[in-house]
């Protein structure tokens, strides 16, 4: 979706500022609220799509004004909700009115370095690859109103495909529900005119992975 | 109820303007109301049987003291001071560290990207935050704000200037954005003035910044 989340290029945010000696968490419920994240995806709640789509489905001004782990707990209340693992009524009470649904497994202090693995986001292939290191790419103009990985600034722009990172799972599918449906990845490389214009820095290179489904043949 | 009706107002799916006139400071009670929601989400999801509240303290304890940018920095320091170590890194980042025993179980596709005096790499998500966080912990709070998001993939140039980082013109600047479920590590130059230096003594001067591409590692030397 075209959403505020997709930032890249927009002007007007201002400087980059660095916290010196930045602790992890600046409030206790920040850690917590990561914690259930990793919790929730080691039980096979959801995928870590469905928190992005849900983050980008916050109105702008949410997104905008929020801090970064408050949009997690707002994107993880609606993940719970629309999954059917809680209902609101219960999250405003505070507390569970009926028995939770079966998960897939549970998170335990004995098996906790799991939950803090990353889960490997390879798929089996279902066609060969279209596309070679080498190969000029253009990616595609497309508008999804849904969940996709594909920048706007990215779009409909010439690019040659730089490195290919196997077959993954999709998050355009995955984010709506419809299976991992694998798609080969690649990184595909732009030269900064190409995104930004004559006037770019000349000596600019942007990259971004792109999954199969974005690219043609240019 | 106010608070009460704007804190539930997205998962019952009505949000209505006057929910959202007022600011969202990061003020005492906005945090409070946060405070309550996520101890509410806490406690219906480990009364429902998903979560083990044992389990959460341990990822929190484990991101406070053991998953830091430490364990980038040991990787880079190897990969200074073992060429067939940084070949293997560039070759394939995921397996090469997997060899490391102290630095940790890392998952899949993790790639390593060289600097060098012609081309300098910097890594953003502008999407969202994604991050190589089992390399360099937590991503600080300017890696997912707006203006390094926004402006990264742009102004690479500027962003570094806001960094204190000024790079030759001819230097080209190649960026990153972390798209899908790849994370890059950036592996920054060794400084001069270093030959002979432990890898225990090179890891003291990488910093995580320099593992993102918005910084480079400290002078030897320097105290900071």
């Amino acid at each position: 979706m075209d959403g505020i989340h997709d930032m890249g290029g927009m002007d007007g945010f201002g400087k980059v500022e660095s916290e010196p000696n930045e602790p992890p968490f600046h409030e206790t419920w920040e850690g917590r609220i990561l914690a259930l994240q990793r919790a929730m995806d080691y039980a096979g709640a959801w995928h870590i799509d469905h928190e992005r789509f849900a983050r980008e489905r916050l109105p702008p001004q949410v997104y905008l004004t929020s801090s970064y782990y408050q949009k997690w707990a707002l994107a993880m209340e609606m993940n719970v909700v629309e999954r059917g693992l809680a209902s609101p009524e219960e999250l405003r009470a505070g507390h569970a009115l009926k028995p939770g649904k079966t998960l897939k497994r549970k998170l335990t202090p004995a098996v906790v370095q799991d939950g803090l693995t990353r889960g490997s986001f390879f798929r089996q292939q279902q066609a060969p690859a279209k596309f070679k290191i080498g190969d000029r790419v253009r990616t595609l103009n497309i508008h999804p109103k849904t969940h996709t990985r594909l920048p706007r600034y990215a779009r409909g722009k010439l690019g040659m495909v730089e490195l290919c990172h196997g077959c993954h799972m999709f998050p355009d599918s995955v984010a709506i529900n419809l299976g991992d449906n694998p798609q080969w990845l690649y990184t595909v490389v732009f030269d900064g005119r190409e995104l930004w214009g004559a006037d770019a820095d000349p000596k600019l290179k942007v990259s971004i992975d792109a999954f199969e489904p974005y690219l043609e043949p240019a | 109820m106010m608070a009460q009706r704007h804190a539930f107002c997205f998962i019952v799916g009505h949000m209505s303007g006057h929910d959202h006139d007022h600011h969202h400071d990061h003020d005492h009670s906005e945090l409070s109301e946060t405070q309550l929601r996520v101890r509410a989400l806490e406690t219906v999801l480990t009364e429902k049987g998903y979560v083990d509240p044992a389990a959460l303290d341990a990822i929190v304890e484990a991101y406070e003291t053991r998953i830091g940018p430490r364990n980038g920095a040991a990787v880079v320091a190897k990969a200074w001071c073992d060429p067939a170590f940084k070949q293997g890194l560039l070759a394939d980042a995921s397996k090469a560290v997997a060899t490391l025993g102290h630095v940790g179980r890392i998952g899949d596709h993790l790639v390593a990207v060289e600097n060098t005096p012609k081309i300098h790499n910097m890594v953003v998500c502008t999407l969202c935050s994604c991050y190589p966080w089992e390399m360099l912990g937590l991503p600080p709070i300017w890696y997912k704000s707006a203006p390094y998001r926004s402006r990264a993939v742009k102004d690479p140039r500027g962003v570094l200037e806001d960094f204190g980082v000024s790079l030759p013109k001819d230097t080209e600047i190649r960026v990153w954005d972390s798209t899908a479920e790849t994370r890059f590590l950036v592996l920054p130059m060794r400084p001069a003035g270093t030959d002979g230096w432990s890898e225990q003594q090179l890891a003291e001067i990488v910093t995580r910044d320099s593992m993102i591409g918005t910084g480079l590692p400290k002078h030897p030397g320097s105290t900071s």
